[in-house]
Parts: C-alpha cells; structure tokens; sequence
C-alpha cells in the first residue's frame, strides 16, 4: 500500500491541458482596452559616452506617445551593488543595452519610431574579457564605482565588483604532504538561457497612480520590489502578476524589461505592452558568467583526497546584478562533494563590456564541478583507480560537515554512485564512460503560505510562488492535497499577484518544493487543526481524539461511526462561530553560514544558503576521430531528491536540466567578435533540437530530508551541472585527452587528439 | 471582391496589409494565439501551424500567400470540447513543462500522425526536429507522441 495518498503520485500539471490546448496566456497574449505597445533601442557601442539623444523625429510620428531615456530614470538600483539603471544615462557599458523605450499605437510603428531616435555617442575605450579589464590601467567599466552603494564593502580592485576568499585547514601544509597533485586551469563559456518566450511585460496605471504588471517573471515579488526602487515608488503602488511563464532557467530572476513598461504605463496613462523581440532578448538580456577556473587538488597513494584550492574569474559583464552571491557559492561549492579537509577557494568578479552575467540553474557551479569533477578523474588515472571508486571512498555522507561547518542532514550520494555503478554497461571497444557528481543546495531566504478552506469545504492555497514550467504549482498543491485528505481536485493554486499572495522571495535556488512546501505544510497544518477545534464541537469530542478521512471529512479515531465533512464545518466556521478557516505559516532557512571557528572568510556575499542535494551522472561517448564531432549515445543521472513528489515531474526536470546541461558542454557558447555578441540568434546559437539528445536515463533516489515536505528537497538545478564533466572523462576515458575549455567543440577535440 | 482563407473551417478576410505574416494575422487580428512567437524569423518552431493540412512556419508564411487555402491552428484540436489524443498523451507523459512549444508541438504531431499513424521512434523525432523545446530534453515529447499512435 502505498504511503500517502497524493504525495508519490505523478499528477498531471495543474495547467498542462491549458497548455496543450493553446489556451494558456504568456504576456504576449494578453491584450487590454487601448493597449500601446512598446519598443526599445539599444545601444551600438561596448562603451560610450552619450552626448546627447534627439527623440523629435520619433515623437512626431503620429501614433507614438511617448519616449522616455535615462533621464527618466534618476534611480540606480542593484542587489549588491548599486550600479545599475532601467536605460543607460550619459554612458552605454555594453552593445545592447537599452537607451531609449517608447510606446506607440502598433508593435510596428514602436519599432519604427525607435529607429528615428538620434543618439550621439562618442565611443569609449571598452574591455571585452576579464584579462583586458583586470590589465593594469585598463578602462574603468564603471569610472563612478567607489561612490555605489554595496552590500559587501570590501575594498576592490579596479573593474572588479566582488571578491571572495574561502579557506579551511592548512592547504599548503596538505598540498607538500600528497602523494598525488594535479592542477589545471579549466575554461567554460557564456551559456544563453534562450528560454523560448523572450521577455515580456504588460503594464496599466489606475487613476491613483497605482501600477499593475503582469510580467513573465519568477518571482512576483522581486518585481515589485525592484520596479519600486527603479520608479522611486512606494512598494504599495505596485502590483506584479505572473502570467504564464515559457521558461525562465534563471534568466527572469532579476526584472528584465517590467521597470520600462511601467515607466511608460505611468506617462501615457495607458497599458502598454513591451514584448521582446528575440535579437533584443539575446543582445539585452542576459548569460551564465564565463569563468576562468584555475585548480589544484591533491590526494594520497590510498586514495584519500586531502586538499583543494581554486582561484576562479568569473566575467560579470557590464552590471554586477547578483554576481556576487553566484561567486560566494561558486567557492562555497568548489570542493565538491567529497571529505577534503583543506581548502583555499579565492575569486573574483570582473566588470567587462559585455552583456549582463547572471543566475542560470547552477549558480556558479557548472563552472566549478567542470573543474572539479575532471580533476577527481586526473587524480583516478594517476592512480591506477576506477573514478567511480575513487568518488565512493572519499563521497560525503549524512553526518559530515560541509566548507563552513553546516552539517548534511541527509545524503544520498553513496547510493546514487551505486546505483550507478550497477546501471552501467560492461566496456565496450570504441565507447568511452565517465562519471561526474554534483552537490547543490536547496533553500535559501524566506518564504510564506496560506490555506483558506472555503465555504464548500474545498481550499484555495496561496503561496506567490510562480511556476515556470517545473511543475511546482503541482507539487505544492500535492503537498496541500496530502496534508488536508484531499483529492488534488479540490485545491485551487491562485496565480501569484502582489496584491493578494504571502511573499515567496523566488522561484530559484532548486527552493521552491523544499521552502515553499515547507510552509505549505504549516499552513495546511493549521488549517487542519482549526477544522479539528470545529469538528471537536459539533462531534462534542477532543480535539486529540480527531482523525482526517479520505476526500475531506473528518472522524473519531478508531470510530467508524460518526464524521462530518470540510464543507459543513467550514460552513459553520462562515456563518456561524469563529469565521472563515484559514491556516498561515512563514518560513526562512536558518541553518547554514559559515563557522568563524573553521573557516576564514572574506567579502562573502552569501548567506545561510539550504539543504544539501546531490547525484552523480554517468555519459557514454563515442568520438569521431575525423571530424572530432563528440556522439554521446546515454546519459545516467541519478539524484537525490529526499522524496520524489511527483516522480515524472522530478524525472522532467532531470531530462530537462541534462538537456541543458548538454548543450553547455558541446556547443553553447555565446561567442564575441570585438565589442559584439557574433552569434546572437538561435539560427547561430545552437540549442539542442530533438535528434542530438542521447537517451536519457533518470534514476530517482530518495534518502528523506528531516525538514523537508514529506521529505523532499530540490532538483531544479543539480541536473544540469554534472553533464560537462561526465563527458569530458569520457572523452579522456576513451582517447586519454584531457579538454579543458568548453564547450567540448570538435575544433577542440581534434586539437587534443592531435596533440595526443 | 477580397481574397480569402479559410481557418479552423471559417472563411476569413486577407488582411489589408501586404506584409503581414500568417502569424500576425492569426495572433493579432483574429486572436489565436496558440500560435507562439518565439523568434519570427523561422528558427524555433513555436509559431507552427497546419496549411493545408502540412506543418508550416506562421512566421515566415505570408497571409496573403494563404489565400485560398485552408489554416488550422491549435485551437481547431479541442474544439469539440475534447483534447485531440496527442494533447491527452502530452499532459499525460509530463512533456508538457512551460508549455511554450507545445501547441506547435502537437500540431507537429498532428501532421505526423495524419501522414503517418503507426510512425517509428526514428518518425517521430526527425517530425519534431524543428520545433525547439528548451525545457524537457524532448524524451517525454516522444514518449507522449508515440502513446498517441499506438494507444
Ligand atoms: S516564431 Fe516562427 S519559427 Fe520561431
Ligand atoms: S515546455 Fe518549455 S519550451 Fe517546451
């Protein structure tokens, strides 16, 4: 019999049949009376001072309303650091960056007035990579930084935004005591999201002032947050609305283009849609960090891997955006998920004119596993062991403390390697298998929740968290479902609205079945227990006596007898004594941070960050020994997700994160020619299309969480990180090179086989 | 006398513009907007749709080059008050995640199946092949597609 009713069970998504019907409505579906639409210009040049914008030619177009430029934008805003602005104002930092946004009658007649807007520019000096910027005397990318506002006010370097030490142990001390060293300097790309909905916003002021936004976003809240502190705005006068999201993969964390449509709803007195073109969204919008990874890690002849250290550049772009957490993390999990005792982890984030870096599922740890999982393979071949061994012996488990001291409360990773181990085909000639694992976390800052039980007896459950296509509405409404002895039919997920939902921070962070259900299951829980202080009464019982029975009816335990349902109750709760039923709960993840006993940090600027979650993959390769192009024909990924909800789901966002996770290994790669992005379309930007995907094998592992839902944590980004390294030891299982730079081209594999 | 169209079995108005797309006129005049633009120039697939009974891009189709012919968008699949099979199977399968390349997704399927009811794994993907989705690793897709065909 199975354990619960509707946790486990793999529900079809709450709006799938809204989705597979066309009936779902993404921002650009969406119309409202007198709708104006929206259009941006963006900038030619990397760098470059504005003299001065002509907007008459525009605003003489009839049908155009209105055209706003950074003058209108007198407020800098940015998480960590202050650096940033809705449109740039006296300075262009990057080819791309908006300039100027109006709104018109027409999507077309916006795009022609934008392209009558004037700019002169007188062209700066820029810095296009990391080593130009960090050059001595090198062009400052923001002349203005030592008067910013920063969170983290250590003091930097020129054109450098974060800077973050992390060490444990005696890594010098440890590194002179190995029997085996390896060092390498690993290289990776800038990765686009290239969710399939470019950016979109719509946005209506009222009379008062007041400004609605529905936007494709995950997280309703940091709109409104954000938009407030752009606009100058008290937070009350904004409302932001989740539409519909097609993707978002970290891209739609911070606001993209929600500021300007609301700037624009606010002068015109209009609503006004601003919907992305895809060539704005690629040169506007945003990429994973390349990164420069230098590391060591050295480990005794009996296997044991006793220290690491890392300096890692992360290219941040023109704007600092959340950088500085993505660095913190980066180091914090550079060590992998293995018992290393010393560990020096030093990086730093460069400005550069190039398009924004941002969150994208992985946070920083794609570029770090790649090193670190290649490593645990150099390491194995000097060695003589199986990787798959090697990771065995020295893998965490529950008990252990992570860099920093926080203990893992729950690990499945031992099992996941087994579990592995047993999937794997025997050898087979001219087929190459490489293993790699990941550790991630799952949590991160606050959340909240409510339950109403209404007047019939069914609820509607509130949390504000957006789903972007994971299925976290689903899961949550699973949880509330399991929580009150409910059929999932009778639980309404309400659409995330400012005005109406308890504050979730995000979708993000692989968080939202973990925080969100957490405080799902509180509130839910309060909600049972005010329909037991009613049931208690009109059963004329104790409360402690009372049990839940299948389809939301309420019993005597033990007693088969007597029972009465949600709907009276909850009618007597509307009409007659105590009011409405209604459970809350709030939610932060308190665990975690860094121990200053153990651990020396500096300029860190992250906080006590979630659970910890890991798996391991396995790739198997073949390689084209002509045209070096890299065939991988199966991929094993094995998770651990405490409790698997909703196992297709689960197993959606395995296949969906390694698909991900394989393009960043073999072709994507936002590349520059000078100041400009040279492949900025998805006719140059190649993602994975249905006939480059290898089988996908998911392989679910449940090792509870003790504070999770039912046991769950996150799975949203764990899957894509391993999928980089897994292949690249196969590659070198195979031919005995070892690549390291991605993405994995076959210019590169041929290099490597020539030098072999 | 106006040259015409036909979409989802209605006769419909070319519209007066010379340049507008088949996918401008299904999204911005008559409101269909299962029809997704993800690039409009051709690439993603988001915008397909069934002229004349073979999967084409909306995007890059002229309206005007439709006169004459017969249109069928998504909204045409379920509009009997029941989802076309290919449409229960998605949902069923979980290859349905964002939702942004599905309607073109199963109208891919559509023309497959129409074509080719009993296609082979091999069928299926190479039908798919121009439709990007960028969330489900396509596995599910497949799956779903193939449950369509076989029951
Ligand atoms: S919108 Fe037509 S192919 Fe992308
Ligand atoms: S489900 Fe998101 S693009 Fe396919």
């Amino acid at each position: 019999m199975a354990e619960f009713a509707v946790v486990g069970s793999s529900a079809p998504r709450l709006d799938g049949l809204e989705k597979a019907t066309g009936r779902a409505v993404y921002v650009d579906d969406m119309t409202r009376p007198g709708l104006l639409h929206g259009a941006v210009l963006r900038s030619a040049y990397a760098h470059a001072r504005i003299v001065a914008i002509d907007t008459a030619a525009a605003l003489a177009l009839p049908g155009v309303h209105c055209v706003l430029t950074g003058e209108d934008f007198p407020h800098r805003y940015g998480a960590f650091v202050q650096d940033e602005v809705a449109l740039a104002r006296d300075r262009v930092r990057y080819v791309g960056e908006p300039v100027a946004v109006l709104a018109a009658e027409t999507p077309a007649l916006a795009r022609q007035a934008a392209a009558l807007i004037a700019v002169d520019y007188e062209e700066l000096p820029a810095v296009m990579t990391p080593e130009e910027a960090l050059a001595p005397d090198a062009p400052l990318v923001h002349a203005d930084f030592a008067g910013y506002a920063r969170r983290v006010a250590v003091p930097l370097p020129p054109n450098v935004c974060a800077a973050t030490t992390i060490s444990e142990g005696d890594v010098d001390a440890a590194f002179a005591g190995c029997d085996v060293v390896v060092e390498g300097t690993y290289r990776t790309q800038a990765q686009v999201h290239c969710y399939l909905e470019p950016c979109g916003a719509l946005a209506e002021a009222d009379a008062a002032g007041k400004v609605t936004i529905w936007s494709s976003c995950q997280s309703v809240f940091r709109v409104q947050a954000t938009v407030a502190e752009i606009l100058g705005l008290p937070m009350a006068r904004i409302r932001a609305v989740a539409a519909k999201v097609g993707g978002a993969f970290g891209g739609k964390s911070d606001v993209t283009v929600q500021p300007l449509a609301a700037a624009l709803a606010l002068r015109t007195r209009r609503p006004v849609r601003l919907v992305l073109t895809r060539d704005d969204d690629f040169m506007m919008m945003r990429t994973r960090h390349p990164a420069t990874v230098w590391m060591k890690t050295g480990a005794m002849a009996d296997g044991r891997l006793v220290a690491r250290a890392a300096r890692l550049t992360l290219d941040g772009g023109a704007y600092a955006e959340d950088s500085s957490a993505v660095l913190g993390f980066a180091l914090l999990i550079a060590r992998g998920p293995y018992r290393i005792e010393h560990v020096r982890m030093e990086g730093r984030v460069a400005y550069t004119n190039r398009l924004r870096a941002a969150g994208f599922r992985g946070y920083g740890n794609p570029q770090v596993t790649f090193a670190g999982e290649c490593q645990i393979d150099e390491i194995a071949a000097r060695l003589g062991r199986d990787p798959l061994d090697l990771r065995l012996q020295n893998a965490v488990r529950a008990g252990d403390d992570w860099v920093g001291g926080q203990r893992i409360e729950a690990c499945g990773l031992v099992d996941c390697l087994e579990r592995l181990r047993a999937a794997l085909p025997p050898a087979a000639p001219g087929r190459g298998i490489g293993v790699a694992c990941v550790a991630h976390i799952s949590g991160i800052l606050s959340t909240s929740a409510i339950v109403r039980v209404l007047e019939d007896g069914t609820v509607t459950l509130s949390t504000g968290a957006v789903d972007l296509g994971e299925g976290a509405d689903t899961v949550l409404a699973q949880i509330c479902a399991e929580t009150l002895g409910l059929p999932l039919d009778r639980i309404n997920y309400a659409v995330p609205d400012t005005d109406g939902s308890p504050y979730n921070w995000s979708t993000g962070g692989s968080r939202v079945t973990y925080m969100v259900g957490r405080a799902v299951t509180a509130a839910a829980g309060q909600a049972r227990d005010r329909l037991f202080g009613h049931a208690a009464e009109m059963l004329e019982c104790a409360a402690g006596d009372l049990e839940l029975r299948p389809g939301g009816r309420v019993g005597i335990a033990g007693v088969p007898g007597p029972e009465i349902t949600f709907r009276d109750i909850s009618a007597r709760a509307h009409w007659a004594v105590g009011g409405p039923i209604i459970g809350s709960a709030s939610v932060m993840f308190e665990g975690g941070g860094f121990d200053p006993k153990r651990s020396a940090v500096t300029g860190n600027g992250i906080g006590k960050l979630g659970a910890f979650v890991f798996g391991a993959q396995a790739a198997e390769v073949e390689v084209d020994a002509v045209t070096g192009r890299i065939a991988v024909s199966r991929l094993w990924a094995a998770h651990d997700v405490g409790r698997a909800i909703n196992p297709t789901a689960v197993a959606g966002q395995i296949a969906g994160g390694v698909a991900q996770g394989l393009g960043y290994a073999l072709y994507e790669d936002l590349r520059f020619d000078g100041p400009n992005p040279a492949n900025p379309t998805l006719m140059d930007y190649k993602v994975p299309g249905a006939t480059e995907m290898p089988e996908i094998i998911p392989i679910i592992v449940e090792h509870p969480e003790p504070s999770g839902p039912f046991g769950a944590k996150g799975i949203g980004e764990p899957p894509l990180v391993p999928v980089a390294p897994a292949i690249a030891n196969a590659v070198a299982a195979l031919h005995g090179v070892r690549l390291r730079t991605l993405p994995l081209t076959p210019e590169r594999v041929l290099a490597a086989l020539d030098e072999a | 006398m106006t040259a015409r169209l036909t979409v989802n079995g209605r006769p419909c108005d070319l519209p007066e513009q010379g340049t507008a797309t088949l996918l401008d006129l299904l999204r911005d005049q008559l409101m269909l907007t299962g029809a997704k633009r993800g690039c409009n120039y051709g690439v993603c697939g988001t915008c397909s749709v069934l002229i004349d009974g073979m999967l084409g891009r909306a995007c890059l189709t002229l309206a005007a080059d439709c006169a004459g012919r017969s249109v069928t968008t998504v909204e045409a699949l379920d509009a009997d008050g029941s989802p076309d099979p290919i449409q229960r199977c998605l949902v069923e399968a979980g290859a349905v995640q964002c939702g942004f390349c599905t309607p073109a997704m199963v109208l891919a399927a559509r023309a497959l199946l129409d074509a080719n009811p009993r296609p082979s794994r091999a069928e299926i993907v190479a039908a798919i092949s121009g439709n990007i989705c960028r969330c489900s690793g396509y596995g599910a897709i497949v799956e779903a597609i193939a449950a369509a065909a076989h029951g």
